[in-house]
């Protein structure tokens, strides 16, 4: 079989049935400003600020502190009835103000939360005249978020796309660097690619990275602002770089890379790298961009994936694994499920785009019995209960329904709020893909083990 | 760090004199780009109404609202669970640009029809509060049709602040209360106001009562039942914990039905004794007198022992607070008094004046006092104090953390009891543990040897 491009394939919006409304029941997705947030925090010196009611911004905090176990400093315009009626321009301006006065950022990224697009803020608008009235402007950066149009999948990539627009403007000398558009993966993920990329002696550009902010060291005073991020710079020189790989599956959110390629940037679409195939396409095309040949220690890497994969592809074989989050991962896992022999019979997202249908229709027919889009939890559970899943593979959020299945939950994405040491989850790559593939293994020896009389403790 | 208070924020903050009460400002919006940790009106009203166990609840607006509330309490239900699932209209663009009432009113049926509540509250978010749906109307029409109690929760985001969330909540409460039968309820009785059964404590308390002779009507709101809510009307007493959330409802109920109530708490052995004695003198009843009498006596002889011995270890530690409501931060002041540690820096989200002059009267002079604060005042009062243990939310944790500086969930978020005299040796037990912990000797800012005060303690 080929590698599945899955990123490449994208289509336009999918709705909910206009004459058929339902409630959703335990939400398989977040909004929309909660991803333009995580992504700001993957930029040196930014500060997010959400446009809209105080509430929006502490919920989405509160989401993002459990996950990360680290400070996520988001602040709000704080509506209040008057500015639903009068307009925020003042409350803009006054969070603006005191943001600045707290956290000294080099820019502030603006998001509107649903009451602010409601109302219809022309916030472009209001921040152009927000500068005019100072003597230095602020840097600001803006993206659209309303929730009633996108959840948190297209807010990161809505965000992004405006840090690209406005921020990577540079067309002056090239530069031995690689720019990488991930999606939403873990800071040990973003570390790892920036290892691998540095790995062909290029410079790694990743826009957002939050490996350091959202993974911080314990430092022996308070930062308002963590250390880390993408610097400035570097996102400015995006469009001279060797070559952009773009991760993403956007949906019908707008896409960085059409900026950077419209400012002459060569893209590359790619699924994220899981699995030998996957990885296998990141790597070559590192090599052919950079001209230097794979590192020693990324093909030690390689061969102690394959390793593993004999060690237990017994134990995987027909194995039925449901899947359910970000479409960027489910798509990567389903293929990688492939590889390793296993079949990724429920795949599921709650993000509102049909880019997962479509990747996942590159996969030999019969490989996955049921696709769900725009989904909730309650429907994920009916479909999984037709398709019998012995494994799933997703967020925290889903523990109930492999609780109510009786099978284990391998927990992976965005959010995991029942454990620790989300940040540190790390599957991509090989190194990466062998932890994924030692882990699902061990899961279900596990189970296998807790179910018998006998309780071998040699397997 | 340097760190200067934002000049609009500067009223909100005061240190406890000896003869002398500041006033705080408070009880107002949170003031923009301060990044609060407070959340929204909507919010306070899902805080009171979310432990009803056998109600629909329904949220009505774009989905993030819903998401982020979503199983996110330590609230526990000794039956159905209807609380546990999100349930959201999840309106999309269309319905935001024609009305959302054709969306509600389906979703609200349907789900009725799926989970047969026992009542129904429908919450309008920001969203609806702009596009103007009649969210009362709707509630009323499916009312007379499915023969429940659906109730509008008008509790918009952005009109007011969290307390305002609260007077919408006691506002539905009244709704269903008086709508039962209250015939067999006899002298003896109370209403258990502002607990809500977080990781079992209105079960903890219930028990006392039943023992002394009590009878417990219904919980406000924990382990909530429609039907014991309807005839709550019928107890002799209100014994109010929560007060800053419940206050209004014990008035409105005095005031409708001559239900007087008395402001307890049951946080810490001295309150929950003093809670005991004065429900019981309420009734005047020599029989309940005594039996509380023994009740307290058996319970102290049980927990006093290890309290004191724990109380050697923490003796002279430094506690910082931030909870939601000023009547626990009176309670956990008293108890971690009582356990040797002295509290000096202690806020809330929704104090008001009276509240704040009667917390700077509990506290030891010179505590800093503050209103609706943000992370970056947090950690400057934290190193300020030379703070050993914080207690708070998930949103502080991190904070705390970040300085090397033990930390206490008591929110209801949590999963562990911390009322009633079992409660609180746990409290003592998890206080102990984080702020005695070894590891905080490795954290840079306690190995330096003028702070290295934590740690040292015996654990
Ligand atoms: S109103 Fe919109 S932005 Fe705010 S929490 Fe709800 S869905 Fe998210
Ligand atoms: S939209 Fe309004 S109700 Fe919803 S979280 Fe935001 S402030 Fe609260």
């Amino acid at each position: 079989m080929t590698t599945v491009n899955t990123a490449a394939v994208q289509e336009d919006s999918v709705v909910r049935p206009i004459h058929n409304p339902q409630a959703t029941v335990n939400p398989c997705t977040l909004c929309a400003p909660l991803g333009a947030a995580l992504a700001t925090t993957g930029i040196q010196g930014a500060i997010s600020l959400l446009h809209g009611a105080q509430g929006c911004a502490t919920y989405i905090r509160r989401y993002l502190i459990s996950h990360f176990r680290e400070p996520v400093d988001v602040a709000s315009s704080s509506f209040g009835e008057s500015q639903t009626v009068f307009g925020g321009e003042d409350n803009l301006s006054r969070a603006l103000d005191n943001i600045e006065q707290q956290y000294h950022p080099d820019i502030v990224t603006v998001a509107t939360t649903c009451v602010a697009e409601t109302v219809g803020e022309d916030v472009p608008m209001l921040l152009k005249r927000y500068n005019s009235r100072r003597n230095k402007a602020l840097p600001v950066v803006y993206a659209a978020t309303p929730s009633y149009k996108d959840g948190h999948v297209e807010g990161f990539h809505s965000m992004v796309h405006g840090i690209v627009q406005s921020l990577a403007t540079n067309t002056g000398a090239p530069r031995r660097a690689v720019n990488v558009l991930p999606p939403l993966i873990s800071p040990a993920d973003l570390r790892h690619l920036r290892e691998i990329v540095q790995g062909f002696g290029v410079k790694a550009t990743l826009v957002p990275d939050y490996s350091d902010t959202l993974d911080g060291v314990i430092l022996d005073e308070y930062r308002a602002m963590p250390e880390g991020g993408t610097p400035l710079d570097d996102i400015s020189s995006m469009p001279q770089s060797l070559t952009t790989i773009d991760l993403t599956m956007t949906g019908k959110a707008p896409r960085a890379s059409d900026v950077l390629a419209r400012r002459g940037a060569q893209i590359h679409l790619l699924g994220l790298p899981v699995g030998i195939r996957a990885t296998d396409a990141f790597v070559e095309h590192l090599t052919q961009m950079t001209g230097v040949a794979r590192p020693q220690w990324l093909a030690q890497e390689r061969g102690r994936l394959l390793d593993g994969y004999a060690d237990g592809h017994k134990y995987v074989f027909g194995k039925r694994v449901g899947l359910y989050g970000d479409p960027e991962w489910v798509a990567s896992l389903a293929t990688f499920l492939f590889e390793i022999g296993a079949r990724p019979v429920v795949c599921a997202t709650g993000a509102r785009n049909r880019a997962l249908t479509k990747a996942l229709e590159q996969l030999p027919p019969g490989s996955v019995d049921e696709v769900l889009d725009d989904t909730d939890f309650v429907r994920f559970e009916v479909a999984c209960r037709r398709t019998n899943p012995e494994l799933l593979i997703g967020n925290s959020k889903g523990y109930g329904i492999a609780r109510n299945l009786g099978i284990p939950l391998l927990r992976l994405g965005f959010p995991i709020h029942d454990r620790i040491g989300a940040g540190r989850i790390q599957v991509l790559g090989y190194r990466g893909s062998t932890w994924l593939f030692d882990s699902i293994v061990n899961l279900l020896l596990e189970r296998k083990q807790n179910a018998s009389d006998v309780g071998y403790s040699y397997l | 760090m340097a760190f200067e208070l934002l000049k609009d924020r500067r009223s909100q903050v005061v240190r406890s004199q000896r003869n002398e009460v500041a006033s705080v400002d408070c009880n107002k919006a949170s003031v923009a780009g301060s990044v609060s940790q407070r959340a929204c009106t909507f919010c306070g009203s899902r805080v009171v109404l979310y432990p009803i166990a056998d109600a629909l609840h329904l949220v009505h607006g774009p989905v993030g609202c819903a998401a982020y509330t979503w199983d996110i309490r330590g609230a526990l239900s000794s039956g159905p669970e209807l609380h546990r699932i999100s349930c959201s209209t999840d309106l999309r663009e269309k319905d935001v640009v024609f009305g959302g009432e054709r969306q509600l009113e389906t979703s609200l049926r349907q789900l009725i029809s799926k989970y047969s509540p026992k009542a129904a509250f429908v919450y309008g978010t920001c969203v609806i509060g702009v596009i103007g749906d009649d969210v009362a109307a709707v509630c009323r029409r499916v009312e007379q049709d499915v023969g429940i109690p659906v109730i509008p929760v008008l509790a918009e985001g952005f009109c007011g602040t969290k307390r305002d969330g609260y007077n919408a909540a006691t506002r539905a409460l009244l709704t269903l209360i008086g709508r039962g039968d209250t015939s067999s309820i006899g002298k003896y009785s109370v209403n258990l106001m502002g607990d809500f059964n977080v990781a079992g404590e209105s079960w903890i308390i219930k028990k006392y009562f039943e023992k002394v002779g009590i009878d417990v009507v219904s919980v406000l709101t924990g382990d909530g039942r429609v039907d014991d809510i309807s005839r709550a009307h019928g107890a002799k007493l209100n014994v109010v914990q929560c007060a800053g959330s419940m206050t209004p409802l014990a008035q409105g109920m005095r005031e409708r039905y001559g239900i007087p109530y008395i402001r307890v708490s049951f946080f810490g052995v001295e309150d929950t004794s003093d809670a005991l004695y004065r429900t019981a003198k309420f009734f005047g009843s020599p029989t309940i007198l005594s039996s509380t009498q023994a009740l307290v006596t058996e319970e102290l002889s049980r927990v006093l022992p290890e309290l004191r011995s724990i109380r050697c270890k923490l003796q002279g530690k430094r506690a910082g607070l931030y909870v939601g409501g000023a009547f626990k931060a009176f309670s956990l002041v008293r108890a971690l008094r009582q356990l040797g540690v002295s509290v000096v820096v202690a806020g809330t989200q929704t104090g008001n004046q009276e509240e704040y002059a009667e917390l700077q009267a509990v506290c030891d002079e010179n505590t800093i006092i503050v209103d609706d604060t943000n992370p970056l005042e947090l950690a400057a009062f934290l190193v300020e104090k030379d703070v050993d243990v914080f207690i708070g939310g998930v949103k502080e944790r991190p904070v705390a953390y970040k300085l090397g500086i033990g930390f206490c969930d008591h929110n209801h978020e949590r999963k562990v009891a911390l009322a009633g005299y079992a409660g609180a040796v746990a409290f003592a037990r998890e206080i102990h543990a984080t702020a005695t912990s070894p590891i905080w000797s490795l954290m840079p800012r306690r190995s330096r040897p003028e702070r290295a005060r934590i740690g040292k303690a015996t654990p």
